[in-house]
Parts: C-alpha cells; structure tokens; sequence
C-alpha cells in the first residue's frame, strides 16, 4: 500500500511539474463551460416558450434539459482527455530507461501499475470536481434534483476510470507516447459508437454489443437510475485493462 | 557476496551471456570488463532481477536472484547504463522518491537523503531539477540514488561513461571510497579503469568468460614475464645493448623511442634498469610496468585467446 501511494505521489507531482495537468484541465474546462453556458442558455429560451403552455410547462425538467446532454457532452470531452493523461505513464518510463529503477526496485508490477493507475484517477476527479462547480449556479437559481446529478458525476467517474483503464494499456505497449495516445483514442471511440451497430443487428450479436458499449451504460446514469449491473460493467472492465496493462509489462520482461 | 553459475541468457536465437561462472567477494571491487556487446549489461540486468535469465543460478547477498527476488532487490543498489532520472524532480525530490521505494524506513529517509547527497558529493545541486543539472552531476545523482537504501551490494553499468576526464577520475575516486563498505561490481569496457579502481576482474567477451580473479592472480597466470617500458632521448640498438648487459635481463627490444625490458618473473630488476639509464644519462623521459593486463585483454578482445 506504502509503495502503491509512493507512485501515486510521483505521478501527480509529474502531471504538475509539466504543463501536462494545467493544459488539459483548464481546456476541459474551457470547454465544459461552453457547453453547460449554452445548455443553460437554450433551456431558459425553452422555458420561456414552453410555460406559456400549462401542459408543456409540467414538462420543464433542468436535469433531463441542462445536465442530461451536459453529461453526455463530458463524456465526449473525455475520451479525447484520458488519453493525454495516461499516454505518458507507462510510455514514458519506458522510453528514459527510468522502468529499469522501477523493476529493479523492491516493487510488484502490480503496485507499480496502481499506482499510476490512481494518480491518473484523482487527476479526473480533480478535473470533473472544478466542473461541479458550476452547477452551483444552477442549484443556487434552479431546483433541479439532486440524485440524477450525483448519479450523473458518478457515471462519469466510472467511465473516465475505465478509460483511463484502457489508456494505460496502451501506455504499456509502447515506448511512443502519441501512439499510446492515439490506439486510446480510436479504442475509446470505437467503444463508444458500439450501441450504433448493435442498434441494426439482431439477436445475441445485438445484445453482446449494446453490452459492450460504453454509452449504453452511462445513459441511465445521466437519468439518476443507478443500476449495480452498470456499475460492475464499468468496475470489471477497469479491472480488464489493468489485467492487460499488467500481462503486457510481466511478459515484456520475461521475453 | 555475488555468486553467478552456469547463467545464461538467449533473446530469442541470440545468446547474450552463455554459461557465465564467477564470484565477487565480500567488501571488494570487481570490474566486469568486456567490449561492447559482451553480455555485461546483460549480466548486470539479470543479477539485479530486471531480467530472468534462461539458465543457471545466481545469488546477492545469500538471496537467490530467481527465488526471492524482493530480499536481493532490497540489498542492491543499481546504476543501470542510462541513468534512469525523472528529469523534472529536483534532486532531492528524486532521492526522496527512491527512498521511498527502496523501502528506507520513513524515519530514516531523511538521514539517507542527506547521507547519499554527502557522498556523492551533490550538495551544491540537491535543489536544483535534475534536467538543468551537468552530464556529471547526473551521473552522481545515479550513484547516489543506487546507495541511498545503503545496500550490501551495489551494481554500476558503465559509470564513468560519456564523461570527461576530469569528471571520471571523479567518479572513480568516488566508487574507491565505497570500498569496504560496500561490494561492488562494475562493467566497463576500457581496462585502466579497472586496473586503476578495481580489485579484481571478470573478463567476457561474446557472453563467455574469458578470465576472472584477482589483478594480481591473473597477472601471475597469464604473463611469466615482468618487466619495464623505458622512453628515452634515442631508444636504438646501442642503448638495447646496454641493458641486454644486466644481469637477469632476457629481452630487450626497441621501437621508436621506447625500449621494453623483460626479465622473469620473481625478480625486481626496477632500480638496475633506472641506474643504468641515469648513470649513462641517457635522457629518461618515463619509465612504465609492462602492463600485463592490457596485453591480456587485447589478445582476448582480437579472438586471440580462448579462456
């Protein structure tokens, strides 16, 4: 546990000793604000027209209007961020001959790639953290419910976890940095866009993909229904990348 | 302290280190001496659990490299070929993270931060990041950051490599002053640097062994003759003459200004030689040891000798 918080120390102090962490966080937030001002903006247009209507007026909803789609667009925002925070961890020690300190070092692989692996998670609960701020002017000029939010922040964790899952695989492959950064990239997307296939098949094709997909799993969440089975779907394919990441390190140095 | 038997190691077809078998003692300085691509970083990776080896044994400090790697991990310190240093911690910062994971008590990191810096002589740069620090500083950070968990062992591939002369003969002196305390092996590929730090030498070449023992024992075994090499004002036929005459003298031969004086071993004929040579002023510009050891190496090195 000593060694595995260690590395996590290293790492952040790494993210922040380059311009790596301000960068990304403050150009995700850039861009969240964008989206959530011109949500907001939309939605008191909406509301305006719409409570001139008493049967539209019952159907003015903040989350299912601002928050829903606000979340949606986060999640796009991520997977172009996760790969630039995970890109370097493993690329990186490997490309400066530091991986030899790290292996040589009384340290298990498996410690060595928790480590790295938690440092990048705060770094995205940092970044979606910021980004709950701004839903404070919401709740301080609105009232929406404040379930369908928690459950919203916390399906994005679990799927900004995932991804940052599956970039350190990647990071584990390679010595090449945007190479790391760009299979995430494509990987992430791809899993993302799953359901779009799964949606024109049939059968048990239709449903192992729409399984599979990443978005199928975060939609509920937007909606404030947390399912445990959403849940282990994202908590088990976290574990799936770190088991990858973990086999590819073990069996590169047993080669 | 470090045992090696039968190791060997294939990357696929190719065989680094094939059937390696030597020892290093207790408190002593050992120099792993072979040219490049002799298997000495291979060696060196194995012995430090970087690398599994295909075959054979090896143990560090009574640990067996194979079986509790964690127990030799924590009793090396190792200074791999390239200096493995996150180039934006400061130097302290670096040493720190080290500490921590080589395991040095919290109580006593601090004390070995400060035990390491001292030593490696890196207190005019501990605060400064480690990518603004010189090429010879760096590579003290390296040395620094192998003995900070104050290890029964330590393992330095290649260094004084990439320095300049003033910064190696820096860092030699430095790895002298660990003798003792610590065991040491070191890989290079240039001789003075063993004959000036080491005590004994492994000699590989193409992952065999070629030699190993003490400096003195293989001087013995392999050169029946000593002798001096003499640069003098004219160095021709008539001075070769005038040393044939000591007594005890087999050998002498000229080329260029240099004469090369054998006699059989066991006897010291250094202060007849010198005599002579002031005595009929013969304009003595340096007087050298034949250096057995080098010719050893280079007749190994050209394929010329085979174990």
């Amino acid at each position: 546990m000593r060694n595995i918080w260690s590395l996590m120390k290293k790492e952040i102090g790494a993210y922040f000793s380059s311009p790596i962490a301000y960068v990304v966080i403050s150009g995700f937030l850039l861009l969240v604000g964008y989206f959530f001002y011109s949500l907001v903006s939309w939605f008191n247009a909406q509301a305006m027209q719409m409570a001139q209507n008493p049967y539209y007026a019952q159907h003015i909803n903040i989350n299912e209007m601002v928050f829903s789609p606000l979340f949606h667009n986060m999640s796009i925002i991520l997977i172009l961020v996760a790969p630039l925070l995970t890109m370097r961890l493993l690329a990186e020690e490997k490309k400066s001959g530091t991986d030899e300190l790290l292996y040589t070092s009384p340290l298990s692989v498996g410690q060595i790639i928790l480590g790295k692996y938690f440092a990048a998670l705060v770094m995205l609960a940092a970044m979606l953290g910021l980004t709950a701020l701004l839903s404070i002017f919401a709740f301080a000029f609105g009232n929406p419910e404040i379930a369908p939010w928690l459950t919203g922040y916390l399906g994005l964790f679990l799927m900004g976890a995932t991804f940052i899952a599956i970039g350190l695989f990647f990071s584990s492959l390679t010595d090449n940095q945007i190479v790391a950064a760009f299979l995430t990239f494509v990987t992430l997307l791809l899993l993302l866009v799953l359901n779009w296939v799964a949606s024109s098949g049939s059968g048990t094709w239709q449903s192992v993909l729409s399984y599979l997909s990443l978005s199928q799993h975060f939609e509920d969440m937007t909606r404030g229904i947390l399912d445990t089975k959403d849940v282990v779907y994202y908590l088990s394919f976290s574990s799936f990348g770190l088991f990858l990441a973990h086999s590819v390190i073990q069996s590169r140095r047993w080669r | 302290m470090i045992e090696v038997q039968g190791l060997t190691k294939k990357y696929g077809e190719l065989v680094a280190v094939r059937d390696l078998t030597f020892k290093v003692e207790t408190g002593r300085i050992w120099g792993l001496l072979g040219p490049n691509a002799a298997g000495k970083t291979t060696t060196m990776r194995i012995l430090t659990g970087y690398l599994p080896a295909t075959a054979g044994r090896a143990t560090v400090a009574g640990f067996d490299v194979f079986n509790e790697p964690d127990a030799v991990k924590k009793s090396i310190g190792y200074l791999p070929e390239v200096v493995p240093l996150y180039l934006d911690m400061t130097v302290s910062g670096y040493l720190g993270f080290v500490a921590e994971i080589k395991q040095v008590p919290a109580a006593k990191r601090k004390a070995a931060i400060a035990r390491a810096v001292e030593s490696a002589g890196l207190k005019d740069v501990s605060r400064r990041l480690i990518k603004n620090i010189s090429r010879g500083f760096k590579q003290r950070v390296g040395i620094a950051q192998a003995m900070i968990h104050d290890p029964k062992v330590l393992v330095l591939d290649e260094p004084t490599i990439g320095l300049d002369p003033a910064q190696i003969r820096e860092i030699r002196e430095l790895i002298k002053g660990l003798r003792g305390e610590h065991t040491i092996l070191l890989s290079t590929h240039i001789l003075p640097e063993v004959t000036q730090v080491c005590d004994g030498v492994v000699i590989i070449n193409e992952g065999r062994l070629m030699a190993s023992g003490s400096l003195e024992d293989l001087a013995a075994s392999f050169e029946r003759k000593d002798g001096v090499i003499l640069k003098l004002r004219r160095a021709g036929a008539e001075e070769a003459a005038l040393f044939k005459g000591i007594p005890g003298v087999d050998r002498v031969s000229a080329e260029g200004n240099e004469l090369r004086i054998e006699w059989g071993r066991g006897r010291d004929l250094h202060d007849d030689v010198a005599r002579l040579a002031l005595d009929r002023g013969l304009g003595l510009r340096e007087m050298r040891s034949v250096a057995s050891i080098e010719d050893l190496y280079m007749k190994i090195v050209s394929g010329g000798l085979e174990q």
